[in-house]
């Protein structure tokens, strides 16, 4: 009887595969993810998201979060996935696991027009990212720990301060930046873009292989059948994968 | 201005609905944190001295320690504490914690701290004779706290808790760092997406003001009636 | 590099150097982040506490005034100030004013520029309207009878005001003071949000590397220490005044 209620108990507590799977994502990072006139968070990655979850025939909730406790948010069970054009790098490889990449990101110093600004002259100015980024991470290690770093809560902030002239330049990902010079022809990409070799993968908590495969092969399906494609082409006008 | 209207393109009904959520938070941290603090300043009036060691050291550490640290703390350490706890009790993983929670508890571990010294400067403000009487009179332990100390203690210690209750309220706005949709977390967000910072801040700001302010009235309103019957 | 930063930073360094071997690895691996920041956040408590008190005591004097209009505006600073959460003022002039931007905000803008000028800014106002509130209650506790006496001496309402009555409320109002300047220390740590790398600032970048929980602890060990020192310095102050 008592090993009857324990089974029980243990059937309870494992969550029911009906159960919506919960996704993460930021929405301040357009176009892939930013949150619209009606208060709802929209862009590439939802979309992204959306399709996978069609793709595996689940339901799915798509939470927003803040980029600085998105990791600890997984790995904390507030949610199962997070797909926020998250880099997938070897820090985080140790609190999390990653599906295979859905596109690859570079980097960009964005400044004014004419500003004169090289890629290697960045530790000589105030240069903007977004806090607990790649970015961030690349732009430390060019200035150093004492170099005039500032870093914003999301990626949109640091856009409004290098509009007003707060900071002379800010690393952007490459697609957020494009997207945003789009609106401020005043500003430019300097120099070529920065490959790091930067892979933008699905982060899941690293007990849950099943879901990881199961993504990886959703992911797989709508590549092959022209989900992705159609997607990234209204975003991007190209195939980004 | 239309911007801050109810339709679909206002973010007036947002808005409003950012100041529910503040609210909501700083009422149910209210409610868990005033027991806590109790609790904590029993344990400070205790015969037992290891229990008041550990409730002094308590409240130095809160008090020390910024608000905004301690609501992150709650936020990231909460769920590592409720998944060891939960480890202990042998139920595995899957036990979740919103974000609310998380900010409640942090919210509410904050208010415990300074309030358990409003309370117990309280209780000890009932004159001893008083308790002497009730024992003379033969009321029990419990008749002469829930009788004689509880109403007094009410009374004397709601200036200070009303204090710390506004001090709450604006508290609830470092809920926007972790993302809750509380008042100014709806703020920024419309004031990033219409391109008007200004306006929003600002509009966020003037409710706020509205809350404190409503509070105050509240709280003159209840002191007034725990004094009735008091000689000025 | 102006030779202000040169000297913070080699403070650090020698702290740092020094606390090698005592402090636990987690930290001492980022010792001089944190160090760093502490010396931000003292020094943006020391300016704006001592930026603050001036403040402060002028609009306290402005609310005992005989003109209604001084009495006013200083009763709306403290209402206002008092009334809204520091986080919002911060974000309202960093994000909000600064939005303006710099044709709007001319000669202004290197102020708005800086989100340093800002905090410092918005902690001085802060603290000022909470230093204004409580120094008024401490004039409130003097006997109406000693500015009488003082002005029938001969003396101005300023001078009665100097020499009597703020002395004496400065006395009554200081363990309140205190409980404020701690309140400012930790309400400093908000400084973060607008790009001012304090202590809090550098914390959450160190917590970014690695998200461990014990980045915060230190951190949390830091202000509870800086608190510890302020409050011992307080009660000091606090026997001299009573002697005197």
């Amino acid at each position: 009887m008592t090993k009857t209620l324990i089974a029980l108990a243990l059937l309870a507590a494992s969550p029911a595969a009906a159960e919506p799977l919960r996704i993460a994502t930021e929405g301040a990072f357009p176009p892939f993810s930013e949150i619209n006139a009606n208060g709802e968070v929209v862009g590439f990655d939802i979309d992204i998201a959306k399709a996978l979850c069609a793709k595996m025939e689940r339901e799915c909730e798509i939470i927003a979060m803040d980029w600085d406790g998105i990791i600890p948010g997984l790995v904390n069970d507030k949610y199962d996935a997070i797909v926020a054009s998250m880099s997938i790098t070897e820090e985080r490889k140790q609190t999390v696991d990653f599906t295979n990449p859905y596109y690859s990101n570079y980097l960009v110093l964005l400044a004014k027009k004419g500003s004169g600004l090289t890629v290697d002259g960045i530790a000589q100015q105030a240069v903007g990212a977004q806090r607990a980024s790649i970015s961030s991470s690349w732009a430390e290690e060019q200035v150093g720990a004492r170099g005039d770093l500032r870093l914003y809560d999301t990626l949109t902030a640091s856009f409004t301060d290098l509009e007003a002239g707060r900071i002379d330049s800010i690393v952007s990902d490459y697609f957020p930046a494009l997207d945003w010079l789009k609106d401020h022809p005043d500003f430019e990409v300097v120099g070529d873009r920065i490959d790091i070799g930067d892979q933008i993968g699905i982060a899941v908590r690293k007990d849950d292989a099943e879901l990881r495969d199961a993504l990886n092969v959703a992911l797989e399906g709508i590549v092959a059948d022209g989900t992705y494609g159609q997607i990234s082409t209204g975003y991007f006008g190209t195939d980004i994968h | 201005m239309e911007l801050l209207g109810f339709g679909a393109e206002g973010w007036g009904d947002d808005l409003l609905r950012g100041a529910a959520l503040t609210v909501q938070l700083a009422v149910v941290s209210l409610a868990i944190g005033l027991t806590f603090g109790m609790v904590l300043a029993l344990a400070k009036l205790s015969r037992f001295a290891p229990l008041r060691w550990l409730a002094q050291g308590y409240t130095l550490f809160i008090r020390g320690v910024p608000e905004f640290l301690i609501l992150l703390l709650a936020f990231f350490g909460t769920e590592k504490a409720v998944a060891a706890g939960a480890a202990l009790l042998g139920l595995e993983g899957g036990i979740e914690v919103p974000k609310f929670a998380a900010a409640v508890g942090g919210l509410s571990a904050i208010f415990a701290a300074y309030g358990c010294e409003v309370i117990r400067g309280a209780w000890l403000a009932v004159p001893n004779g008083q308790i002497e009487a009730g024992h003379s009179v033969g009321l029990s332990r419990w008749q002469i706290f829930y009788r004689i100390r509880l109403p007094q203690l009410w009374r004397i210690a709601l200036p200070g808790l009303g204090n710390l209750w506004l001090v709450m309220l604006k508290d609830t706005s470092l809920a926007a760092v972790l993302a809750i949709d509380e008042l100014l977390r709806v703020a920024k967000v419309a004031g990033e997406v219409t391109r008007q910072p200004l306006m929003f801040l600002l509009a966020a700001g003037a409710i706020y003001l509205l809350l404190t302010a409503i509070s105050d009235k509240m709280r003159a309103s209840f002191e007034a009636r725990a004094n009735r019957g008091m000689a000025r | 590099m102006s030779l202000y930063q040169d000297l913070k930073y080699a403070i650090s360094d020698g702290v740092c150097y020094a606390a090698q071997g005592v402090t636990p690895e987690g930290f001492a691996a980022y010792c001089p982040r944190y160090i760093d920041g502490f010396l931000v956040t003292l020094e943006l408590l020391l300016l704006s506490s001592a930026l603050g008190l001036s403040i402060g005591t002028l609009v306290a004097v402005a609310r005992v005034s005989r003109q209604r209009a001084l009495r006013t505006a200083a009763w709306a600073w403290s209402y206002v100030f008092r009334g809204t959460p520091l986080l919002v003022q911060l974000w309202i002039v960093y994000y909000g004013l600064g939005s303006l931007g710099p044709e709007k905000l001319g000669i202004l803008w290197p102020f708005f520029k800086s989100g340093w000028a800002v905090g410092l800014a918005v902690l001085t106002i802060n603290t000022s309207a909470y230093i204004a509130e409580i120094l008024r209650g401490g004039i409130g506790t003097l006997p109406p009878g000693q500015l009488e006496a003082a002005l029938s001496c001969g003396m101005s309402r300023g001078m009665a005001m100097r020499r009597i009555l703020l002395p004496q409320a400065f006395r009554v109002a200081w363990p309140a003071y205190g409980n404020e300047l701690i309140l400012l220390m930790k309400g400093s740590a908000l400084v973060s949000t607008i790009t001012v790398m304090d202590l809090m600032g550098q914390t959450r970048s160190v917590f970014a590397r690695g998200y461990s929980l014990e980045t915060y602890m230190y951190s949390a060990v830091l202000y509870a220490l800086l608190a510890l020192l302020l409050t011992a310095g307080l009660r000091a102050v606090e026997k001299r005044l009573r002697v005197a």
